[in-house]
């Protein structure tokens, strides 16, 4: 069986803590919340980081919650909380659609949002979800905490704007009255990667659209979306027409790559396809024709 | 590093490096060889067990993270004496071959008829889609958990 | 029911065959299985293989100082210390050689080139990145297309004489028949298809544990081994040590499917390890290892031609096959018979013509071939034919069910002699096909997919129903026709009944999930009426049982089964004649009953096998034909093999917009006799299919240009879940064979060899397209559906 090189251990009791663990460890650490993504490539030993920094105890940051007009949900939420969260289930049911297909059973009750957000792999649903939806990220430092745009978050693959000494521990979500979402996502296999992923929200006032989110995940789409195809929707009547033409436009703005998923054809082709659907269905879902 | 773990209810401790995975303190610190692995990528599910209550990979996390917490394996399903209605069902319904995946999909099914005493099949697939088997199919072992969701009060004998 | 209940003993168990839960859940169940990975042995070392990133170059220098000085690490073993022993090659069980730490050049990613022994797992794995090895990298083979190529680097420069990638060319069947009546034939429809490279995964990886004593001289080994007499005959061939000082054990097995019948690099090397140090060692291997560098499967890239008439009546197949045997030839297959018995490809109909030819070649990719429950390359030959069939179903628009209907064997041709020499025993096949067209409602789902089809849209899912019906030849095999490496392929077991009554069976066979250790005790149950709890099933360790080659080809209830019958009937036969002495009267005058030989016509005067068991020990005077027990030995040499059928319908939904397949149902009949344990052997059908929906649509090892292995972890070498299977749906039908004493056949391949053309015909059935290669994933559905098929062995472009 493969295992990890040695590293260092210690264990965060707070927020501020860890961000002071960080600060003293310097680059080489990590911090380990649910571990599915850093875990398994420290024992493949593609990473190798020197320390790492347990956040596992923060269980304060373990939430999902109204808060206002918004809801906030703490970065060491588990990918299961989400699945199963009342609050999401009854603002937002994209997070149901995607969680359950993201990873397993097992690995949902581990991995976290937070830390899922920050491995920032190009697949991420998450990434996807949260862009759509336009989620504000909190980042906190030991100088104080700052919101950054989701959209603005990923910075490349695997690379965010998380800084050396700063942890991300929120996200927000605006909620948004009259709103159907939903996630679409083809698989080779249950529990893969996704080939190729797309996720929606669309608000409607009065058969129009008053607010719409796109997110792609897999396709190599700039910030996790396609804000053009938005652009084109909003405001109008979401017709047949309309749809296809915002499914059309991700398709040819994302850039996807060739892989053993599929060629970089395909993909192009399923975001037109899952960005169709899931559109239609938040259209579904906000006019409560399908539930 | 010094950690505590009580495991099937009883307390251990034990001085480990940071590096060691939980699976491996189990099998090989504990002896309890209950609890298997099968690849290297976390998608196997043959580690399963119980961290506070919650079915997790073992082979995906860190002995040290176990540290303070509860752990069970599947050498406590029967700790009372008799077998779990789980193993019983598993027995009855064929659901093993081989019996190497068996342990974490024990775990993993008595987790979920906690949760769900009286799941459907679909759901039943659904909780186990993380427990890879090469050799039932999945069929009996979908079956062994209805057996064991209505046999739950059952009296199994050892 | 088709199998004759059997009464039942008070422990509430069939005395004989009947549906009866298996003796080993009790330990496996309570985390209680002993595999080779929960072997602990005093002073125990650990070990670990360096592997080769490269699929091909030459070694320049390999320097292990740095890994040797760690504290805890005990040796360091490179090629060159193997030379010294003459264990730096061994043979491979076809005849060739292959490296077990590389010397001159690596010839497949994952190699083994030098192992590390030491205190723990962690120090040794850490110790593997110490060690410098400098490569010179060549060009690889990647594309078995391209192995005979004149300008193809060529990879077995060890071997002296050798100036191509070429292993053999093999034949069968007759060619210039072919030729007359493929020139006549009115229809013929040629088609290219691939086998892809796949991999048995079991759950558990291969391992060892090695302990030479040096002592006693004897060397004790753990191992994952379906065959462990066969590896104890090889280790004193290759090591040069005294076969009788040597045991090897088989504890549990977590599976096996074929990827454990060879000796690996690893096991040597633990072997190895164990002499240097004087300790035990262990190594076993991580599931990369397992994915990159053990006996994969298949790799068989066939050209198939079919001829018929116009109405559908098939005259003859014939089919070249370029086989990638990877950089050693070391299949594990009769040695008769390098192409394994994919001659059968002929298949369940009726035809006069067929020939095939098999052209091997190395490339720069693991050895292998023959495993993951291929029955010799029966998978491969299966799903030519059932592929073929319905390329001509598709190109004449005749129903596939139809088309096999009319071409099907017919009961009263049997024993049916192929045209490539295969005599199947027996079979009403078209009574399984009808049987497997009830149970899936044949006509309705034809009527709902023609409903379908007449208003199609965007996004209604394409149906699709597909067929495949197929014949195995089990049970090798017949000593003067098979043997593997020189040793024949009999079986033995003994059976001895102790004086209480309670006996033991020993089996050269092993189990790796199959349930011996139940339907074992239940064939001899069967026989000498004792109840199953009071046999015990010993194998696995070859000190205490008797030789035989060991569980793979679906050959242990045909063979070894075969041998347990006739020990049971021989010891019912020495109990008859103690019975006879016991009750003062000739054997001949006694009947048999329920395990009880008594007087014909007076059933109060009469012996329980229990009670001649304590006679024959005791004191009474035994006549001739018996000593004191009533113990029984035997070697079964089967005279043919076993011919288990089956017919099954798969039933797909395909998304069109997305190309995701979903298997809705899929419908199985197996024929295999008569069952002794329908429980498992419904076992055996479930995880065969699980194969066939695996291979079908997600399993493939492809590889890149520069001979990256591209399935190396369970992130790419997908299995299926829960959520892929659907809930299979079984039927049987029960021909015994004529040959074997109790009629059985043997089932644990079948599903395996069945299933994957039912799936590849749905999906096509689906598309209204001829031909697209396994695994239909996603992205071949799709690419298939435009006309531009992905290849699936290669990187995807």
């Amino acid at each position: 069986m493969q295992v990890p090189a040695p590293f260092e251990y210690a264990r965060a009791t707070s927020v501020a803590h860890a961000i002071a663990l960080l600060d003293q460890h310097g680059p080489e650490a990590r911090l380990l919340a649910g571990g599915h993504s850093l875990l398994p490539m420290m024992r493949l030993r593609l990473a190798r980081p020197e320390t790492l920094i347990d956040i596992n105890g923060l269980t304060d940051l373990d939430y999902v919650r109204l808060d206002g007009d918004e809801i906030a949900i703490g970065a060491m939420t588990r990918h299961v909380t989400v699945l199963n969260s009342p609050v999401l289930r009854e603002h937002y049911r994209i997070f149901a659609d995607a969680e359950a297909v993201i990873a397993d059973p097992l690995v949902r009750n581990r991995g976290t949002v937070g830390g899922s957000l920050c491995q920032a792999d190009p697949a991420e649903d998450l990434s996807a979800v949260l862009s759509a939806l336009r989620a504000q990220a909190v980042i906190q430092a030991a100088s104080g905490s700052r919101t950054v745009a989701l959209r603005n978050f990923h910075e490349g693959p695997y690379e965010t704007v998380v800084g050396g000494a700063e942890m991300l521990v929120e996200v927000r979500v605006p909620v948004r009255p009259g709103t159907g979402s939903a996630y679409e996502k083809v698989h080779r296999r249950a529990g893969d990667w996704a080939v190729a992923a797309a996720g929606a929200f669309v608000q409607l006032r009065s058969g129009v659209v008053q607010d719409v989110g796109i997110g792609l995940a897999a396709v190599g789409a700039d910030h996790f979306t396609c804000a053009e195809a938005e652009e084109l929707l909003r405001g109008q009547e979401p017709t047949t027409e309309q749809i296809r033409s915002a499914a059309g436009m991700c398709r040819d703005s994302c850039n996807p790559q060739t892989d053993q998923r599929g060629p970089e054809d395909y993909k192009r082709h399923l975001a037109e396809v899952l960005v169709e659907r899931a559109l239609s269905r938040s259209i579904a879902r906000a006019t409560g024709e399908e539930n | 590093m010094q950690i505590t773990v009580t495991v099937n209810g009883e307390e251990t401790t034990g001085d480990v490096e940071p590096r060691l995975l939980l699976v491996h303190y189990l099998r090989v610190n504990l002896g309890l060889r209950g609890t298997h692995w099968g690849c290297d990528t976390s998608n196997c599910g043959a580690c399963t067990v119980w961290l506070d209550g919650v079915p997790v990979k073992s082979c995906t996390t860190l002995a040290v993270q176990a540290d303070g917490h509860q752990v069970r394996t599947v050498e406590d399903l029967d700790a009372g004496g008799a077998l779990d209605p789980v193993q019983e069902g598993f027995i009855q319904e064929h659901g093993l071959q081989c019996g190497f995946c068996t342990p974490g999909m024990l775990m993993t099914a008595r987790a979920l008829l906690d949760a769900n005493p009286d799941p459907d099949a679909a759901t039943i697939r659904e909780a186990i889609s993380g427990n890879l088997c090469r050799c039932t199919g999945y069929e009996n072992i979908v079956r062994a958990v209805r057996w064991a969701a209505e046999h739950a009060a059952a009296e199994v004998t050892a | 029911m088709t199998t004759v209940e059997a009464p039942l003993s008070t422990a509430g168990n069939p005395i004989g065959f009947g549906r009866m839960i298996r003796k080993e859940d009790a330990r496996f169940v309570r985390g209680q299985g002993n595999y080779v990975d929960d072997i602990n042995l005093p002073g125990m070392l650990h070990g670990a293989v360096l592997r080769s990133p490269y699929a091909h170059a030459r070694i320049v220098s390999i320097d292990t100082t740095a890994a040797a000085a760690q504290p805890k690490v005990r040796a360091v073993i490179t090629g060159k210390i193997l030379e010294t022993l003459n264990l730096a090659w061994m043979p491979t069980l076809s005849g060739d050689v292959q490296s077990v730490l590389a010397t001159d050049k690596v010839r497949f990613q994952g190699q083994e080139v030098a192992f590390v022994v030491a205190e723990d797992l962690y120090a040794a794995r850490d110790a593997l990145e110490l060690i410098d090895v400098e490569y010179e990298p060549l060009p690889p083979v990647v594309d078995a297309r391209k192995a005979l190529a004149a300008d193809a680097p060529l990879i077995r420069d060890d071997l002296e004489g050798r100036t191509d990638n070429k292993i053999y060319d093999w034949e069968a069947g007759d060619a210039e028949l072919c030729d007359e009546v493929f020139a006549r034939a009115e229809v013929v429809v040629a088609e290219d298809i691939v086998y892809p490279r796949v991999h048995p995964a079991p759950m558990e990886t291969c391992g060892s544990v090695a302990h030479m004593d040096k002592v006693t001289g004897k060397l004790t080994i753990w191992t994952t081994t379906q065959a462990p007499h066969a590896h104890r005959t090889l280790y004193a061939i290759v090591a040069g040590l005294p076969e009788h000082k040597i045991q090897v054990i088989s504890p549990d097995i977590g599976g096996g499917f074929g990827n454990k019948v060879g000796i690996y690099p690893g096991y040597v090397c633990s072997i190895v390890g164990s002499i240097v140090t004087g300790a035990a060692v262990k190594w076993v291997e991580d599931r990369s290892e397992n994915l990159m560098s053990t006996s994969f499967a298949r790799d068989y890239h066939m050209h198939g031609e079919i001829a018929a008439t116009r109405e559908g009546k098939i005259l003859g197949l014939r089919v070249n096959v370029l086989a990638d045997h990877g950089a050693f030839n070391g299949v594990a297959q009769p040695t008769k018979f390098p192409a394994g018995f994919f001659h059968i490809f002929t298949g369940s109909y009726d035809y006069p013509a067929a020939h095939c030819k098999v052209t091997a070649v190395y490339s720069n990719k693991a050895p292998g071939g023959v495993a993951y429950a291929c029955s010799f390359r029966i998978t491969e030959a299966a799903y030519l034919v059932e592929r073929m069939v319905d390329c001509l179903a598709f190109e004449l628009h005749i129903d596939p069910a139809e088309l096999r209907m009319k071409n099907l064997l017919r009961p009263e041709q049997f024993p049916y002699t192929t045209p490539t020499g295969w005599e199947y025993d027996s079979g009403d096949y078209p009574r399984a096909l009808r049987e497997s067209m009830r149970i899936a409602g044949y006509e309705e789902l034809r009527r709902e997919q023609a409903e379908r089809r007449a208003n199609p849209s965007d996004t209604t899912p394409l149906m699709g129903i597909g067929l495949s019906f197929f014949t195995e030849g089990v049970g090798a095999g017949p000593r003067k026709h098979m043997d593997i490496l020189g040793l024949g392929m009999a079986d033995g077991c003994e059976l001895r009944v102790h004086p209480t009554g309670k006996a033991q069976l020993r089996l050269s066979v092993q189990t790796q999930g199959q349930g011996h250790e139940t339907t074992f005790a239940q064939i001899v149950s069967h026989v000498t009426g004792i109840p199953p709890e009071d046999i015990e099933v010993i194998h696995g360790d070859t000190d205490n049982t008797p030789f035989g080659l060991g569980t793979y080809g679906s050959r242990s209830t045909p063979v070894s089964g075969a041998a347990a019958a006739v020990a049971a009937q021989r010891v019912k036969e020495k109990a008859r004649i103690v019975a006879g002495a016991a009750l003062e009267c000739s054997p001949d005058d006694l009947e048999w009953e329920h395990g009880r030989w008594h007087v014909k016509g007076d059933p109060e005067q009469g012996k329980t096998m229990q009670e001649l068991a304590m006679t024959a020990h005791g004191a009474l005077e035994l006549p001739e034909g018996v000593e004191g027990h009533l113990d029984a030995s035997v070697v079964y040499n089967p005279p043919n093999l076993t011919y288990p059928f089956g017919a099954y319908i798969c039933v797909v939904d395909v998304d069109p917009q997305t190309g995701v397949v979903t298997v809705r149902r899929f419908i199985a009949v197996d024929d295999c006799g008569p069952r002794i344990n329908p429980m498992i052997v419904e076992g055996q059908v479930h995880g065969g299919l699980a194969d066939g929906v695996g291979m079908a649509l997600m399993e493939v090892m492809a590889f890149d240009e520069d001979g990256n292995h591209l399935g190396g972890s369970f992130m790419d070498y997908l299995l299926p879940t829960s959520m892929e299977c659907p809930s299979w749906e079984l039927g049987e039908t029960v021909t015994p064979s004529p040959h074997h004493p109790i009629g059985a056949k043997g089932v644990g391949e079948s599903a395996t060899v069945g299933s994957p053309a039912a799936i590849v015909n749905a999906v096509l059935d689906a598309l209204q397209i001829r031909q697209a290669d396994m695994p239909l994933t996603p992205a071949s559905v799709w690419r298939a559906m435009q006309g531009r098929p992905i290849r699936p062995d290669l990187a995807v472009e």
